[in-house]
């Protein structure tokens, strides 16, 4: 007679259903209930409403948070504003991060590529906040740019410079990977065949990187989105739609709860536009 | 579509759990202004509960957590047994917001938000005669309409603060003596002017309004119609093209003065004192002709206090002439407590700097008060804005 757990071991060999039922129902209890779960309460929170002088919630069921979303200029102001902002930060990174990228994958040498790989990924290393307030003091009147000349100061400049430091290792990994993995063959057929290197980069560097490029920009764009303490440090009087949610959390949650489905909308949008292109199943 | 059934699901439960919590009763705001909802006031004062929760702002519960030698917590608890669990707040909506858990039960408020727990039931009346130290506290900061309504007391008053205009000596000449100074269309300081992040800023628009353009009839900065309100709004909004940015953490009002990013704007005295302290840069404070918005601060016992002996053992413990000067000292404020200045002796000029006692100078004063529908002045009408409509007010000014 086999103990317990041998035919436990035995049940769960001959039938590979269980084992995979038992290896994940604990993450998936977790996915559903505590993340969609509470996405979801989040969501219908945004139906109710608070009292206007005591912030109490009211629990009647209504769309006034919505309609004061849609016809109120100002949420779609910040929007506009939050959603160029993030455009920018994802060009800004793409332009920086192609040369890096094609320098570190194809031109310098193993060692430098070594010491360039350690040097980019340096920043993962140190806080957010670390970072953030470094670029303060940069950026700040009688900082390090102003001696050097002068500094834009604070305002939405700053938040695109300080975001684009901030999410640039993102962008550039897998514009480092997916060019280190271009056959130098192609390279060489495309002058072979008389391209000049712009157009070797047109028609054979960019369409190869161009997931690669795409999927970048997904952590770039819905990490800026989502921001909120970066502009609340450089960004001067700048607005975000983090800053609109945060302003409204503690006393008007039903509003902060509908005004947090902006960004959810529009990361989604990019997500089932970046999809189209199949660029994620390369991720 | 197998995929949305379990969403379906959570979304039955949690309206199952709406449904539950949506049989608590609330008080909404009459056309008049508010009517409080009706909480027992303590008649007598029993047994502590061995520990107090407590919602402050910064520096006003201090148990040595920076500096070994200012605690006044430690004390408190040798002497009443109650065990001091605090809470800071940012912002007086963060204590709105905290108040509301009902997991605390007594809070420092300052007057921007002490009607607002009142019409929302979560402060209770406080009953003066359980507080021996409320005879000794200034008579003009007692029963104001920030810390009672209808002739009942809804807290103790603990110190008084006014907000200054704060300027770089260096950068800033001639000396200002006017809050035209921020709100000057051409400032020549342009980029380098703060101001108060919150919607109680208002306030000292309206205030420069009243003393500069009495056409438009306001008596009190806190008593605005819509069209009063809307030319404040509109004062902000060119204000906001000279704004290096606004501050409600004093700590960066503090750096930015240091770094010179910030010349010239809204400060409290604390401020100032931390950055003369820093040595980097000379600033002055100065209480302009206009006078100023100011705030009042007032202790205020939970409605749902679990602990509301040991509450009102804190009140009247950080009240007292003793307590209150080191509180008053430390933070930088006006003490409340008549008797507090003669406890201070390490500074003899302090109750002067801070006019404690000079209540000529605090005429000048507006403290922050909550908006409500009924005007505050005192006029008996009610086409006022209130406290919400501020918040409006102030998210498309900063939008």
């Amino acid at each position: 007679m086999p103990s317990p757990v041998r035919r436990l071991a035995g049940a769960l060999h001959r039938r590979p259903g269980l084992r995979l039922a038992a290896l994940l129902c604990a993450p998936m209890a977790w996915l559903t209930l505590a993340y969609l779960g509470s996405l979801t309460v989040l969501l219908l929170s945004a139906f109710w409403t608070t009292n206007d002088f005591t912030s109490n919630i009211e629990y009647v069921w209504n769309t006034a948070n919505f309609t004061q979303l849609v016809s109120d200029p100002l949420y779609r102001a910040v929007a506009l504003r939050t959603l160029a902002i993030a455009v920018g930060v994802t060009v800004l990174d793409a332009v920086l991060a192609l040369p890096m990228a094609f320098y570190l994958a194809r031109v310098a040498r193993s060692a430098t590529r070594r010491l360039l790989l350690v040097a980019v990924t340096t920043p993962l290393w140190a806080g957010y906040l670390v970072k953030v307030y470094a670029w303060w003091v940069l950026l700040s009147h009688g900082g390090v740019l102003d001696w050097l000349g002068g500094t834009p100061g604070f305002g939405v400049p700053a938040v695109v410079v300080t975001l684009a430091y901030l999410w640039l290792p993102y962008m550039l990994l897998p514009l480092y990977a997916a060019l280190a993995q271009l056959p130098a063959s192609y390279l060489e057929a495309s002058a072979d065949l008389g391209a000049r290197p712009w157009a070797t980069l047109r028609t054979v560097v960019l369409p190869i990187v161009k997931p690669a490029l795409l999927a970048g920009s997904v952590f770039t764009f819905s990490l800026s989105l989502g921001d909120y303490l970066t502009v609340q440090i450089v960004g001067g009087t700048t607005q975000m739609i983090g800053n609109v949610i945060a302003d409204n959390v503690t006393l008007n949650l039903p509003l902060a709860a509908a005004v947090s489905c902006v960004p959810v909308l529009l990361v989604v949008g990019y997500l089932l536009a970046v999809r189209r292109t199949g660029a994620l199943e390369s991720l | 579509m197998r995929v949305f059934r379990p969403l379906a699901a959570l979304a039955t439960a949690a309206l199952l759990l709406t449904a539950a919590c949506s049989s608590s009763a609330h008080q909404g705001s009459t056309a008049q202004g508010f009517s409080p909802p009706k909480i027992q006031m303590q008649q007598t004062l029993g047994q502590g509960e061995g520990t107090v929760n407590i919602v402050a702002w910064a520096g006003y519960v201090e148990y040595g957590q920076d500096n070994k030698s200012v605690d006044w917590v430690t004390p408190f608890t040798q002497q009443t047994g109650c065990k001091v669990n605090v809470k800071v707040a940012g912002t007086s909506d963060e204590m709105v917001a905290l108040m509301k858990t009902g997991q605390y039960d007594t809070v420092s408020a300052s007057g921007d938000a002490t009607l607002r727990l009142i019409a929302g039931g979560d402060a209770a009346p406080v009953n003066t005669g359980l507080v021996p130290n409320y005879a000794t506290i200034y008579p003009s900061l007692k029963m104001q309409p920030w810390n009672s309504v209808d002739g009942v007391a809804y807290g103790i008053p603990h110190g008084r603060g006014a907000n200054l205009l704060m300027y770089n000596t260096d950068k800033v000449s001639p000396a200002p003596t006017s809050w035209s100074a921020v709100f000057d269309t051409h400032s020549p300081y342009a980029g380098h002017l703060t101001a108060y992040d919150d919607p109680i800023y208002l306030a000292d628009a309206a205030l420069y309004l009243m003393k500069t353009q009495p056409a438009l009839g306001i008596r009190n900065p806190y008593a605005l119609t819509p069209a009063q309100l809307a030319q404040a709004v509109a004062l902000l909004k060119t204000q906001k093209k000279s704004i290096s940015s606004y501050w409600n953490d004093y700590t960066k009002a503090q750096a930015s003065f240091d770094s010179g990013d910030y010349w010239l704007g809204t400060t409290w005295e604390v401020i100032q004192q931390a950055v003369a302290a820093d040595g980097k840069v000379k600033t002055a404070a100065i209480l302009p002709a206009e006078g100023a918005t100011g705030w009042s601060d007032t202790w205020m016992v939970s409605a749902h206090a679990q602990h509301p002996n040991c509450a009102y053992e804190w009140m009247n413990y950080i009240v007292s002439p003793s307590v209150n000067a080191q509180v008053a000292e430390y933070f930088g404020e006006a003490p409340a407590n008549s008797q507090a200045c003669s406890s201070i002796k390490d500074n003899p000029n302090f109750c002067t700097d801070y006019h404690a006692a000079d209540e000529s100078w605090w005429r000048n004063v507006y403290y922050w008060n909550t908006p409500t529908r009924s005007c505050v002045d005192g006029s008996g009408k009610d086409d006022c804005t209130d406290y919400a409509q501020w918040v409006t007010a102030w998210n498309e000014i900063k939008s």
